[in-house]
């Protein structure tokens, strides 16, 4: 846990410092929910579209933490660093997913509220079942984002590979926390069906073995 | 210094490509524990790539290779943490200060924050060293990658022309770290054969990958040398 705890103090310190990656995200994340504001003319969003809105718009901000994640490591030599370390190398994915699951939570805090004030979707008495869908998700997305960063971050084109991998990796969790929300958001106001939150669950526990499985080889030769 | 029997590096045909490249081509030698090996080629010529399989940041495509007593690739966990790594590459992140980033690799070694200190002391960078690694001049950022690269105090330092950017003042402070005098089994990559000569008991000219010139004793065919550049 030490070289977990050494890693992600390391992300976290850089991105205090750089602010390189949340700020971004939380960034595009209001300037997208601008774009619906307007682009849609509507005075409330409520049901489908809000949650569509609101997870479509979480997950493109995500894209910018993922394109980032591993950046410092390869353009600083911080692989080499931490290759040459006696250390489990599955600790790098700990603290990246970490890391990328703190700054989801950050951009979640700015967005959520930015989401309600410039679209209405009604939150107030959807909020604390919102929190867990959004703690399941941030969860799948540190996850799965992670793999995709570490499987990217050598090629060219990361940019472009990084969206084209992750965007269909986490269909099914867009659609568990879509789905979920949707009810939520209704104009007389639902519950959370149960079953989203399970796929969500499975999701994040099948994603988080298989990249147990396989990040070794990624930072391999 | 104390120079051994026991071989700290054994290569018998260590071959590495890149793609279709041969960067490595039936590399051997020998190295005794304690002995200072001097990598000398023109550019290309494999004397990096060689660095990094040492340093099991390279797997070997075909061929033996044995450091510290362990073979390679099947070993590397083993060996880790007993090899440093000094190369073009600082391996400090930019927006960290040097102490952070030294802290941040002695956390990774098991090492105590005292020896953060201490070698920071030893290289004259006491006084600077809470400032962003961005903003100190590439002199100082190669003075803070030597203390990385002994902070867990290696066995076998792997060295890639560590005397670039350094004044002779500074070469001098590093010098008991990374020199003969640090008692180290000690791969040095130079482009001065004078240099090389006078620090190697072994030295090496790469060339293609292949190794072209094999020198001990202090002596070097000038012969050979022109046609290691040439």
């Amino acid at each position: 846990m030490s070289t977990v705890g050494a890693l992600l103090a390391k992300d976290l310190r850089a991105e205090l410092r750089a602010k390189q990656s949340l700020p971004a995200m939380a960034l595009f994340a209001i300037a997208t929910f601008v774009v619906f504001h307007f682009g849609l003319d509507r005075a409330r969003l409520d049901g489908d579209l809000a949650a569509g809105v609101l997870w479509v718009t979480l997950l493109l901000a995500a894209l910018l933490g993922i394109n980032r994640l591993f950046v410092a490591e390869l353009e600083e030599g911080g692989f080499d660093g931490f290759l040459l370390a006696p250390v489990d190398r599955t600790a790098m994915l700990v603290a990246k997913a970490t890391a990328l699951f703190l700054y989801l939570a950050g951009l979640e805090l700015v967005a959520v509220p930015a989401f309600a004030l410039l679209l209405d979707p009604g939150l107030g008495r959807a909020l604390p079942e919102l929190l867990w869908l959004l703690l399941l998700a941030d969860v799948g997305i540190a996850v799965v984002g992670t793999l995709v960063a570490a499987l990217t971050v050598q090629g060219r084109a990361r940019e472009l590979l990084v969206p084209l991998l992750a965007l269909p990796l986490l269909l099914p969790l867009l659609i568990a926390a879509a789905r979920g929300t949707a009810p939520l958001l209704e104009a007389g106001g639902g519950s959370l069906p149960l079953r989203w939150p399970a796929v969500l669950g499975l999701y994040d526990m099948v994603f988080g073995l298989l990249s147990y499985a396989v990040f070794d080889f990624l930072l391999e030769d | 210094m104390t120079v051994s029997a026991t071989p700290a590096i054994e290569l018998a045909g260590l071959t590495r490509t890149y793609g279709e490249r041969l960067a490595l081509d039936g590399v051997s030698l020998a190295l005794p524990a304690g002995a200072t090996l001097a990598l000398l080629g023109p550019n290309g010529a494999g004397k990096s790539t060689l660095l990094r399989v040492l340093a099991t940041l390279l797997r070997p495509h075909a061929g033996r290779v044995r450091v510290l007593g362990r073979d390679l690739p099947r070993d590397g966990w083993a060996v880790r943490g007993r090899i440093g790594l000094l190369g073009h590459d600082p391996l400090l992140y930019r927006d960290l200060t040097a102490r952070e980033n030294l802290r941040f690799h002695a956390q990774l070694h098991r090492v105590g924050g005292d020896r953060v200190d201490a070698l920071l002391d030893a290289v004259g960078m006491a006084a600077r060293a809470d400032e962003p690694v961005r903003t100190l001049s590439r002199g100082m950022v190669q003075r803070v990658a030597v203390c990385r690269a002994v902070l867990h105090d290696p066995e076998l330092l792997l060295l890639d022309e560590p005397g670039s950017h350094l004044d002779p003042a500074a070469a001098a402070l590093v010098e008991p770290l990374i020199g003969r005098a640090s008692g180290r089994t000690r791969v040095v990559v130079r482009h001065d054969p004078a240099g090389a000569l006078a620090e190697a008991d072994l030295v090496l000219g790469l060339r293609g990958g292949r190794v072209v010139l094999t020198a001990a004793g202090g002596r070097l065919d000038p012969a050979a040398l022109a046609a290691l550049y040439g």
